[in-house]
Protein backbone atom coordinates (compact mmCIF):
# COMPACT_ATOMS: atom_id res chain seq x y z
CA UNK A 1 0.00 0.00 0.00
CA UNK A 2 2.80 2.49 1.11
CA UNK A 3 4.81 0.90 -1.94
CA UNK A 4 1.94 2.29 -4.38
CA UNK A 5 1.68 5.54 -2.76
CA UNK A 6 5.71 6.14 -2.90
CA UNK A 7 5.71 5.33 -6.45
CA UNK A 8 2.81 7.57 -7.48
CA UNK A 9 4.28 10.15 -5.74
CA UNK A 10 7.78 9.70 -7.32
CA UNK A 11 6.12 10.28 -10.57
CA UNK A 12 5.65 14.19 -9.97
CA UNK A 13 8.03 14.84 -8.02
CA UNK A 14 11.48 13.80 -6.49
CA UNK A 15 12.57 10.61 -5.14
CA UNK A 16 13.97 11.64 -1.67
CA UNK A 17 10.49 13.54 -1.14
CA UNK A 18 8.37 10.99 -1.87
CA UNK A 19 10.50 8.81 0.75
CA UNK A 20 10.32 11.38 3.18
CA UNK A 21 6.46 12.05 2.84
CA UNK A 22 5.45 8.16 3.16
CA UNK A 23 7.75 7.93 5.88
CA UNK A 24 5.68 10.72 7.99
CA UNK A 25 2.59 9.41 6.62
CA UNK A 26 3.69 6.08 7.88
CA UNK A 27 4.21 7.21 11.02
CA UNK A 28 1.25 9.46 11.66
CA UNK A 29 -0.81 6.39 10.68
CA UNK A 30 1.05 4.31 13.49
CA UNK A 31 0.84 7.36 15.94
CA UNK A 32 -2.40 8.40 16.03
CA UNK A 33 -4.16 5.61 16.92
CA UNK A 34 -1.68 4.94 19.31
CA UNK A 35 -1.99 7.84 21.06
CA UNK A 36 -5.84 7.29 21.04
CA UNK A 37 -5.49 3.66 22.56
CA UNK A 38 -3.25 5.19 24.96
CA UNK A 39 -5.54 7.51 25.95
CA UNK A 40 -8.34 5.25 26.26
CA UNK A 41 -6.40 3.18 28.06
CA UNK A 42 -5.70 5.26 31.07
CA UNK A 43 -9.61 5.69 31.28
CA UNK A 44 -10.41 1.99 31.05
CA UNK A 45 -7.57 1.63 33.51
CA UNK A 46 -9.29 3.89 36.04
CA UNK A 47 -12.80 1.90 35.54
CA UNK A 48 -11.80 -1.08 35.75
CA UNK A 49 -9.56 -0.42 38.81
CA UNK A 50 -12.24 1.67 39.88
CA UNK A 51 -14.96 -1.63 39.21
CA UNK A 52 -12.51 -3.81 41.09
CA UNK A 53 -12.92 -1.51 44.47
CA UNK A 54 -16.45 -1.41 44.14
CA UNK A 55 -16.23 2.12 42.57
CA UNK A 56 -17.58 3.58 39.40
CA UNK A 57 -14.45 5.54 38.43
CA UNK A 58 -14.66 8.67 36.15
CA UNK A 59 -17.95 9.52 35.26
CA UNK A 60 -18.33 13.10 35.05
CA UNK A 61 -16.96 14.16 32.07
CA UNK A 62 -19.14 13.74 28.98
CA UNK A 63 -21.17 10.16 28.97
CA UNK A 64 -19.73 7.30 31.14
CA UNK A 65 -17.10 9.92 31.91
CA UNK A 66 -15.84 8.79 28.18
CA UNK A 67 -14.05 12.60 27.91
CA UNK A 68 -12.38 12.34 30.78
CA UNK A 69 -8.61 11.17 28.70
CA UNK A 70 -9.30 14.67 26.85
CA UNK A 71 -9.69 16.47 30.22
CA UNK A 72 -6.39 15.26 31.27
CA UNK A 73 -4.71 15.92 28.19
CA UNK A 74 -6.25 19.55 27.81
CA UNK A 75 -5.28 20.05 31.54
CA UNK A 76 -1.69 18.68 31.54
CA UNK A 77 -0.65 20.89 28.37
CA UNK A 78 -1.76 23.88 29.63
CA UNK A 79 0.16 22.96 32.97
CA UNK A 80 3.61 24.61 33.17
CA UNK A 81 6.79 22.38 33.08
CA UNK A 82 8.95 23.26 36.00
CA UNK A 83 12.50 22.80 35.60
CA UNK A 84 14.28 22.34 39.24
CA UNK A 85 16.78 24.66 39.92
CA UNK A 86 19.53 22.60 40.39
CA UNK A 87 18.84 20.31 37.68
CA UNK A 88 20.68 19.61 34.49
CA UNK A 89 18.11 21.06 32.37
CA UNK A 90 19.75 19.71 29.04
CA UNK A 91 19.06 16.44 30.39
CA UNK A 92 16.01 17.05 31.75
CA UNK A 93 14.41 17.83 28.84
CA UNK A 94 15.98 15.42 26.57
CA UNK A 95 14.92 11.95 29.17
CA UNK A 96 11.55 12.15 28.17
CA UNK A 97 12.38 12.25 24.68
CA UNK A 98 14.22 9.72 25.15
CA UNK A 99 11.69 7.18 26.80
CA UNK A 100 9.13 8.34 24.06
CA UNK A 101 11.13 7.94 21.37
CA UNK A 102 11.76 4.29 21.29
CA UNK A 103 7.88 3.28 22.76
CA UNK A 104 7.00 4.79 19.25
CA UNK A 105 9.65 3.58 17.14
CA UNK A 106 9.56 -0.14 17.75
CA UNK A 107 6.31 0.12 16.70
CA UNK A 108 7.58 0.09 12.94
CA UNK A 109 8.22 -3.32 12.84
CA UNK A 110 4.98 -4.88 14.26
CA UNK A 111 2.64 -6.77 12.16
CA UNK A 112 -1.18 -5.57 12.95
CA UNK A 113 -2.63 -7.78 10.15
CA UNK A 114 -1.67 -9.76 7.95
CA UNK A 115 0.77 -7.70 5.20
CA UNK A 116 -0.25 -4.73 7.76
CA UNK A 117 3.28 -3.79 8.76
CA UNK A 118 5.55 -0.49 7.98
CA UNK A 119 9.04 -2.47 8.22
CA UNK A 120 8.79 -6.63 7.32
CA UNK A 121 12.38 -6.87 9.01
CA UNK A 122 13.71 -10.13 9.11
CA UNK A 123 15.29 -9.79 12.49
CA UNK A 124 12.10 -8.08 13.77
CA UNK A 125 12.34 -9.51 17.00
CA UNK A 126 15.95 -8.37 17.44
CA UNK A 127 14.18 -4.90 16.88
CA UNK A 128 11.74 -4.66 18.81
CA UNK A 129 13.91 -6.43 22.03
CA UNK A 130 16.60 -3.71 21.33
CA UNK A 131 14.71 -0.46 21.08
CA UNK A 132 12.27 -1.31 23.86
CA UNK A 133 15.65 -1.96 26.43
CA UNK A 134 16.33 1.49 25.21
CA UNK A 135 13.66 3.15 26.95
CA UNK A 136 15.59 2.68 30.35
CA UNK A 137 17.68 5.79 29.10
CA UNK A 138 14.56 7.70 29.16
CA UNK A 139 14.17 6.34 32.82
CA UNK A 140 18.21 6.43 34.39
CA UNK A 141 18.69 9.85 32.91
CA UNK A 142 15.43 11.41 34.02
CA UNK A 143 16.56 10.06 37.53
CA UNK A 144 19.59 11.68 37.39
CA UNK A 145 18.68 14.99 35.40
CA UNK A 146 16.44 15.33 38.35
CA UNK A 147 19.36 15.90 40.80
CA UNK A 148 16.36 14.71 43.40
CA UNK A 149 17.04 11.84 46.08
CA UNK A 150 13.34 10.00 45.24
CA UNK A 151 14.04 10.29 41.64
CA UNK A 152 17.45 8.97 41.45
CA UNK A 153 16.21 6.31 43.72
CA UNK A 154 13.62 5.46 41.53
CA UNK A 155 16.27 5.65 38.27
CA UNK A 156 18.20 3.15 40.58
CA UNK A 157 15.77 0.50 41.14
CA UNK A 158 14.17 1.05 37.39
CA UNK A 159 17.34 0.18 35.58
CA UNK A 160 18.37 -2.63 37.89
CA UNK A 161 14.69 -3.95 37.52
CA UNK A 162 14.47 -3.36 33.54
CA UNK A 163 18.09 -5.11 32.83
CA UNK A 164 17.44 -8.27 35.31
CA UNK A 165 14.05 -9.23 33.91
CA UNK A 166 15.24 -8.15 30.16
CA UNK A 167 17.06 -11.42 30.47
CA UNK A 168 14.22 -13.75 31.18
CA UNK A 169 12.40 -11.94 28.69
CA UNK A 170 15.06 -12.57 25.75
CA UNK A 171 15.28 -15.97 26.77
CA UNK A 172 11.93 -16.44 26.82
CA UNK A 173 11.52 -15.04 23.34
CA UNK A 174 14.70 -17.59 22.07
CA UNK A 175 12.49 -20.40 22.91
CA UNK A 176 9.59 -18.86 20.55
CA UNK A 177 12.50 -18.21 18.08
CA UNK A 178 13.33 -22.16 18.25
CA UNK A 179 9.53 -22.89 17.96
CA UNK A 180 9.47 -20.83 15.17
CA UNK A 181 12.85 -21.09 13.30
CA UNK A 182 12.84 -17.59 12.24
CA UNK A 183 13.13 -14.05 13.32
CA UNK A 184 10.27 -12.19 11.21
CA UNK A 185 7.33 -11.53 13.48
CA UNK A 186 5.19 -11.89 10.14
CA UNK A 187 6.17 -15.63 10.19
CA UNK A 188 6.69 -16.45 13.63
CA UNK A 189 2.59 -15.53 13.39
CA UNK A 190 2.19 -17.45 10.07
CA UNK A 191 3.76 -20.59 12.02
CA UNK A 192 1.04 -20.47 14.29
CA UNK A 193 -1.59 -21.15 11.28
CA UNK A 194 -3.88 -23.97 11.54
CA UNK A 195 -6.21 -23.59 14.68
CA UNK A 196 -5.56 -22.79 18.52
CA UNK A 197 -3.69 -25.91 19.06
CA UNK A 198 -1.21 -24.63 16.85
CA UNK A 199 -0.71 -21.38 18.91
CA UNK A 200 3.25 -21.18 20.42
CA UNK A 201 1.22 -20.45 23.59
CA UNK A 202 0.65 -24.83 24.29
CA UNK A 203 4.27 -25.87 24.07
CA UNK A 204 5.60 -23.01 25.54
CA UNK A 205 3.04 -22.18 28.26
CA UNK A 206 5.29 -21.36 30.99
CA UNK A 207 7.46 -19.20 28.58
CA UNK A 208 4.50 -17.31 27.88
CA UNK A 209 3.80 -16.54 31.75
CA UNK A 210 7.32 -15.36 31.94
CA UNK A 211 7.43 -13.46 29.03
CA UNK A 212 3.99 -11.72 30.44
CA UNK A 213 5.65 -11.22 33.67
CA UNK A 214 8.44 -9.87 32.81
CA UNK A 215 6.34 -7.34 30.31
CA UNK A 216 4.93 -6.33 32.88
CA UNK A 217 8.07 -5.71 35.12
CA UNK A 218 9.49 -3.90 31.89
CA UNK A 219 6.87 -1.36 32.00
CA UNK A 220 7.58 -0.77 35.51
CA UNK A 221 3.57 -1.84 36.52
CA UNK A 222 2.02 -3.19 39.49
CA UNK A 223 3.33 -5.26 41.01
CA UNK A 224 6.54 -4.61 40.09
CA UNK A 225 6.28 -0.73 40.31
CA UNK A 226 9.06 -0.57 42.43
CA UNK A 227 10.71 2.51 40.31
CA UNK A 228 7.58 4.85 41.89
CA UNK A 229 6.82 2.98 44.38
CA UNK A 230 4.71 6.15 45.56
CA UNK A 231 4.48 4.65 49.28
CA UNK A 232 8.21 5.34 49.26
CA UNK A 233 9.51 7.14 46.89
CA UNK A 234 6.78 9.38 46.25
CA UNK A 235 6.61 9.16 42.06
CA UNK A 236 10.06 7.37 41.59
CA UNK A 237 11.94 8.67 38.53
CA UNK A 238 9.09 11.41 37.36
CA UNK A 239 8.55 13.35 40.46
CA UNK A 240 10.25 16.74 39.34
CA UNK A 241 7.86 16.72 36.31
CA UNK A 242 4.75 18.20 35.70
CA UNK A 243 2.96 19.30 32.75
CA UNK A 244 3.09 17.82 29.22
CA UNK A 245 6.86 16.26 30.07
CA UNK A 246 5.01 14.29 32.81
CA UNK A 247 2.43 12.99 30.14
CA UNK A 248 5.14 12.04 27.84
CA UNK A 249 6.66 9.78 30.68
CA UNK A 250 3.14 8.63 30.92
CA UNK A 251 2.19 7.97 27.24
CA UNK A 252 5.52 6.17 27.07
CA UNK A 253 4.81 3.61 29.78
CA UNK A 254 1.45 3.05 28.22
CA UNK A 255 2.71 3.16 24.89
CA UNK A 256 5.28 0.34 26.22
CA UNK A 257 2.15 -1.46 27.92
CA UNK A 258 0.83 -1.67 24.47
CA UNK A 259 3.79 -3.16 23.35
CA UNK A 260 4.11 -5.85 25.30
CA UNK A 261 0.47 -6.69 24.13
CA UNK A 262 1.23 -7.16 20.99
CA UNK A 263 4.25 -9.02 21.31
CA UNK A 264 2.88 -11.78 23.77
CA UNK A 265 -0.26 -11.76 21.30
CA UNK A 266 1.99 -12.37 18.60
CA UNK A 267 4.77 -14.15 19.72
CA UNK A 268 2.24 -16.49 21.94
CA UNK A 269 -1.39 -15.85 21.15
CA UNK A 270 -1.58 -16.83 17.32
CA UNK A 271 -1.40 -13.01 15.74
CA UNK A 272 -3.82 -12.31 14.15
CA UNK A 273 -5.32 -16.09 13.37
CA UNK A 274 -8.71 -16.67 14.61
CA UNK A 275 -9.04 -19.09 17.54
CA UNK A 276 -11.55 -21.19 15.87
CA UNK A 277 -9.71 -21.89 13.05
CA UNK A 278 -10.68 -25.77 12.48
CA UNK A 279 -13.41 -25.78 14.64
CA UNK A 280 -16.09 -26.91 12.13
CA UNK A 281 -18.69 -24.73 12.64
CA UNK A 282 -17.41 -22.02 14.77
CA UNK A 283 -14.84 -20.95 12.01
CA UNK A 284 -17.60 -20.85 9.23
CA UNK A 285 -19.52 -18.72 11.75
CA UNK A 286 -16.76 -15.94 12.46
CA UNK A 287 -14.75 -16.43 9.04
CA UNK A 288 -15.86 -12.57 8.23
CA UNK A 289 -14.14 -11.40 11.23
CA UNK A 290 -10.95 -9.90 9.38
CA UNK A 291 -7.49 -10.95 11.37
CA UNK A 292 -6.95 -6.83 12.61
CA UNK A 293 -10.01 -7.36 15.04
CA UNK A 294 -8.43 -11.01 16.54
CA UNK A 295 -5.67 -9.54 17.08
CA UNK A 296 -6.88 -6.46 18.67
CA UNK A 297 -8.83 -8.75 20.75
CA UNK A 298 -5.90 -10.82 22.18
CA UNK A 299 -3.93 -7.41 23.00
CA UNK A 300 -7.42 -5.66 24.24
CA UNK A 301 -7.02 -9.17 26.83
CA UNK A 302 -3.72 -8.87 27.88
CA UNK A 303 -4.22 -4.86 28.62
CA UNK A 304 -6.80 -5.85 30.65
CA UNK A 305 -5.22 -8.57 32.42
CA UNK A 306 -2.43 -5.58 33.18
CA UNK A 307 -5.26 -3.33 34.89
CA UNK A 308 -6.29 -6.63 36.66
CA UNK A 309 -3.21 -7.28 38.07
CA UNK A 310 -3.03 -3.74 39.01
CA UNK A 311 -5.89 -4.09 40.90
CA UNK A 312 -5.12 -6.94 42.98
CA UNK A 313 -1.27 -7.44 43.71
CA UNK A 314 0.50 -5.94 46.02
CA UNK A 315 4.10 -4.10 45.05
CA UNK A 316 6.80 -6.69 45.28
CA UNK A 317 9.80 -5.77 47.70
CA UNK A 318 12.65 -4.23 46.14
CA UNK A 319 14.61 -8.07 47.28
CA UNK A 320 11.47 -10.17 46.18
CA UNK A 321 11.98 -8.50 42.64
CA UNK A 322 15.63 -9.31 42.25
CA UNK A 323 14.96 -12.90 43.50
CA UNK A 324 11.78 -13.63 41.08
CA UNK A 325 14.02 -12.12 38.26
CA UNK A 326 17.01 -13.92 39.28
CA UNK A 327 16.59 -17.04 40.47
CA UNK A 328 13.14 -18.27 39.36
CA UNK A 329 12.44 -16.79 36.22
CA UNK A 330 16.20 -16.90 34.44
CA UNK A 331 16.77 -20.75 35.32
CA UNK A 332 13.00 -21.79 34.40
CA UNK A 333 13.87 -20.09 30.98
CA UNK A 334 17.16 -21.70 30.40
CA UNK A 335 15.54 -24.74 31.89
CA UNK A 336 12.72 -24.37 29.05
CA UNK A 337 15.10 -23.44 26.25
CA UNK A 338 16.62 -26.74 26.47
CA UNK A 339 13.26 -29.09 27.23
CA UNK A 340 12.34 -27.05 23.65
CA UNK A 341 16.06 -28.00 21.92
CA UNK A 342 15.27 -31.84 23.41
CA UNK A 343 11.96 -31.30 21.76
CA UNK A 344 13.00 -29.63 18.45
CA UNK A 345 15.72 -32.68 18.04
CA UNK A 346 13.27 -35.41 18.61
CA UNK A 347 10.08 -33.83 16.29
CA UNK A 348 7.68 -33.60 19.24
CA UNK A 349 4.17 -33.06 18.83
CA UNK A 350 2.85 -30.68 16.05
CA UNK A 351 4.52 -27.73 16.73
CA UNK A 352 8.15 -29.16 16.01
CA UNK A 353 7.47 -31.15 12.53
CA UNK B 1 9.10 -34.98 50.36
CA UNK B 2 5.18 -34.72 49.75
CA UNK B 3 5.33 -31.37 51.46
CA UNK B 4 7.91 -29.73 48.83
CA UNK B 5 6.10 -31.32 46.21
CA UNK B 6 2.82 -29.76 46.94
CA UNK B 7 4.85 -26.28 47.46
CA UNK B 8 6.47 -26.25 44.14
CA UNK B 9 3.06 -27.34 42.54
CA UNK B 10 1.53 -24.26 44.47
CA UNK B 11 4.24 -21.62 43.52
CA UNK B 12 4.79 -22.75 40.01
CA UNK B 13 0.62 -23.32 39.09
CA UNK B 14 0.48 -19.73 40.46
CA UNK B 15 -2.58 -20.98 42.42
CA UNK B 16 -2.17 -17.69 45.40
CA UNK B 17 -2.32 -15.51 42.75
CA UNK B 18 -4.98 -16.90 40.63
CA UNK B 19 -7.29 -16.90 43.95
CA UNK B 20 -6.60 -12.91 44.04
CA UNK B 21 -7.25 -12.58 40.13
CA UNK B 22 -10.65 -14.61 41.28
CA UNK B 23 -11.88 -12.42 44.04
CA UNK B 24 -11.14 -9.23 42.21
CA UNK B 25 -12.97 -10.89 38.87
CA UNK B 26 -15.88 -11.52 40.74
CA UNK B 27 -15.79 -7.68 41.96
CA UNK B 28 -15.40 -6.50 38.36
CA UNK B 29 -19.42 -7.79 38.61
CA UNK B 30 -20.78 -6.21 41.62
CA UNK B 31 -23.00 -3.70 41.86
CA UNK B 32 -21.24 -0.58 42.71
CA UNK B 33 -21.95 1.56 46.01
CA UNK B 34 -20.77 4.50 44.80
CA UNK B 35 -23.54 7.36 45.51
CA UNK B 36 -23.56 9.79 42.58
CA UNK B 37 -23.59 13.11 45.15
CA UNK B 38 -25.82 15.98 43.71
CA UNK B 39 -27.95 12.94 41.46
CA UNK B 40 -28.66 10.86 44.64
CA UNK B 41 -28.62 11.21 48.09
CA UNK B 42 -27.99 8.83 51.48
CA UNK B 43 -30.54 8.61 53.32
CA UNK B 44 -30.31 11.33 56.77
CA UNK B 45 -30.89 10.13 60.23
CA UNK B 46 -33.53 12.38 61.78
CA UNK B 47 -30.86 13.13 64.59
CA UNK B 48 -28.61 14.42 62.13
CA UNK B 49 -26.63 17.53 63.87
CA UNK B 50 -25.99 19.91 60.75
CA UNK B 51 -27.01 23.46 60.21
CA UNK B 52 -28.42 25.41 63.62
CA UNK B 53 -31.62 27.16 64.03
CA UNK B 54 -33.28 28.90 66.34
CA UNK B 55 -36.75 28.02 66.75
CA UNK B 56 -40.03 30.16 67.81
CA UNK B 57 -43.46 28.72 69.83
CA UNK B 58 -46.70 28.57 67.58
CA UNK B 59 -47.31 32.05 68.59
CA UNK B 60 -44.15 33.48 67.06
CA UNK B 61 -42.60 34.20 70.86
CA UNK B 62 -38.96 33.17 70.26
CA UNK B 63 -38.10 29.79 72.41
CA UNK B 64 -34.54 31.56 73.57
CA UNK B 65 -34.53 32.68 76.95
CA UNK B 66 -31.13 33.49 77.60
CA UNK B 67 -30.11 31.31 80.42
CA UNK B 68 -26.50 30.62 78.81
CA UNK B 69 -26.34 26.99 78.98
CA UNK B 70 -25.26 26.17 75.53
CA UNK B 71 -22.74 28.98 75.35
CA UNK B 72 -21.76 27.55 78.66
CA UNK B 73 -21.73 23.72 77.56
CA UNK B 74 -20.17 24.40 74.01
CA UNK B 75 -16.63 22.71 74.11
CA UNK B 76 -15.38 24.83 71.11
CA UNK B 77 -16.88 28.26 72.75
CA UNK B 78 -18.29 28.37 69.45
CA UNK B 79 -21.10 30.64 71.05
CA UNK B 80 -21.01 33.75 72.29
CA UNK B 81 -24.76 35.37 74.19
CA UNK B 82 -25.46 39.03 75.36
CA UNK B 83 -28.72 39.46 77.23
CA UNK B 84 -31.50 41.74 78.62
CA UNK B 85 -34.45 42.64 79.71
CA UNK B 86 -37.46 43.25 77.72
CA UNK B 87 -40.46 46.15 77.78
CA UNK B 88 -42.82 42.93 79.38
CA UNK B 89 -39.97 41.67 82.12
CA UNK B 90 -39.14 38.66 80.56
CA UNK B 91 -35.04 38.06 79.85
CA UNK B 92 -33.80 37.35 76.32
CA UNK B 93 -30.90 37.47 73.95
CA UNK B 94 -29.66 40.88 72.05
CA UNK B 95 -27.07 38.44 70.81
CA UNK B 96 -26.95 35.43 70.17
CA UNK B 97 -23.50 34.11 67.14
CA UNK B 98 -22.57 30.99 66.71
CA UNK B 99 -19.31 30.90 64.84
CA UNK B 100 -19.91 27.95 62.02
CA UNK B 101 -15.87 27.73 61.63
CA UNK B 102 -15.60 27.21 65.27
CA UNK B 103 -18.19 24.82 65.82
CA UNK B 104 -17.74 21.18 65.91
CA UNK B 105 -20.97 20.34 65.25
CA UNK B 106 -21.29 17.99 68.95
CA UNK B 107 -24.92 18.75 69.31
CA UNK B 108 -24.25 19.78 73.44
CA UNK B 109 -25.91 23.37 72.60
CA UNK B 110 -29.41 21.39 71.83
CA UNK B 111 -29.11 19.17 74.59
CA UNK B 112 -28.61 21.33 77.04
CA UNK B 113 -31.15 23.70 75.98
CA UNK B 114 -34.03 23.80 78.30
CA UNK B 115 -36.47 25.45 75.56
CA UNK B 116 -35.42 22.65 72.43
CA UNK B 117 -34.56 26.90 70.98
CA UNK B 118 -30.99 26.10 69.37
CA UNK B 119 -31.07 22.87 67.25
CA UNK B 120 -29.52 21.62 64.71
CA UNK B 121 -31.18 20.70 61.77
CA UNK B 122 -30.50 17.95 58.77
CA UNK B 123 -29.64 20.82 56.50
CA UNK B 124 -25.74 20.00 55.74
CA UNK B 125 -25.43 21.74 51.62
CA UNK B 126 -24.26 25.33 52.74
CA UNK B 127 -21.75 27.41 51.80
CA UNK B 128 -20.21 30.56 53.02
CA UNK B 129 -18.88 32.94 49.63
CA UNK B 130 -17.03 35.44 51.97
CA UNK B 131 -15.34 36.42 55.35
CA UNK B 132 -17.82 37.19 58.32
CA UNK B 133 -20.73 34.65 56.59
CA UNK B 134 -19.51 31.75 59.28
CA UNK B 135 -20.80 34.45 61.74
CA UNK B 136 -24.48 32.88 62.63
CA UNK B 137 -26.47 36.36 64.01
CA UNK B 138 -29.46 35.34 66.12
CA UNK B 139 -31.78 37.29 62.72
CA UNK B 140 -30.31 34.65 60.43
CA UNK B 141 -30.71 31.56 62.97
CA UNK B 142 -34.35 32.57 63.61
CA UNK B 143 -34.79 32.76 59.55
CA UNK B 144 -33.50 29.15 58.78
CA UNK B 145 -35.77 27.82 61.65
CA UNK B 146 -38.02 28.95 60.63
CA UNK B 147 -37.87 28.77 56.87
CA UNK B 148 -36.96 24.69 57.72
CA UNK B 149 -39.48 24.23 60.68
CA UNK B 150 -41.58 21.64 59.67
CA UNK B 151 -38.67 19.28 58.84
CA UNK B 152 -36.75 20.72 62.64
CA UNK B 153 -40.40 19.93 64.57
CA UNK B 154 -41.05 16.45 62.29
CA UNK B 155 -37.43 15.61 63.12
CA UNK B 156 -37.63 16.86 66.96
CA UNK B 157 -40.80 14.73 66.98
CA UNK B 158 -39.72 11.26 65.25
CA UNK B 159 -36.76 11.74 67.84
CA UNK B 160 -38.90 12.47 71.06
CA UNK B 161 -39.55 9.10 72.29
CA UNK B 162 -36.07 8.17 72.94
CA UNK B 163 -34.83 11.21 74.75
Amino acid sequence: MFETLQHWLSTWMWDWLAVLITILIQAVVIILPLMLVVAYLTYAERKVIAYMQVRMGPNRVGPYGLLQPIADAVKLLFKEVVLPSQSNIYLFLIAPVLAIAPAIAVWAAIPFAEGWVVADIDAGVLYVLAISSITVYGVVVSGWASNSKYAFLGALRSSAQKISYEIAMGFALVTVLMVADTMNLTQIVEGQKGGIWHWYLIPLLPMFVVYFISGVAETNRAPFDIAEGESEIVAGFHVEYSGMAFAVFFLAEYAMMILISYMTAIMFLGGWWSPFEGIPVLETLFAWVPGFWWLALKVAFLLFTFLWFRATFPRYRYDQLMRLGWKVFIPLTIVWVFVVMLLHYYKVGPWFN
Amino acid sequence: MSHTLRHWIKTFGLIELFKGLAVTGKYLFKPKITVRYPEEKTPISPRFRGHHALRRYENGEERCIACKLCEAVCPANAITIESEEREDGTRRTTRYDIDMFKCIYCGFCEEACPVDAIVESRVFEYVFWERGENIMTKEKLLEFGDKHEQIIAADKAADAKYR
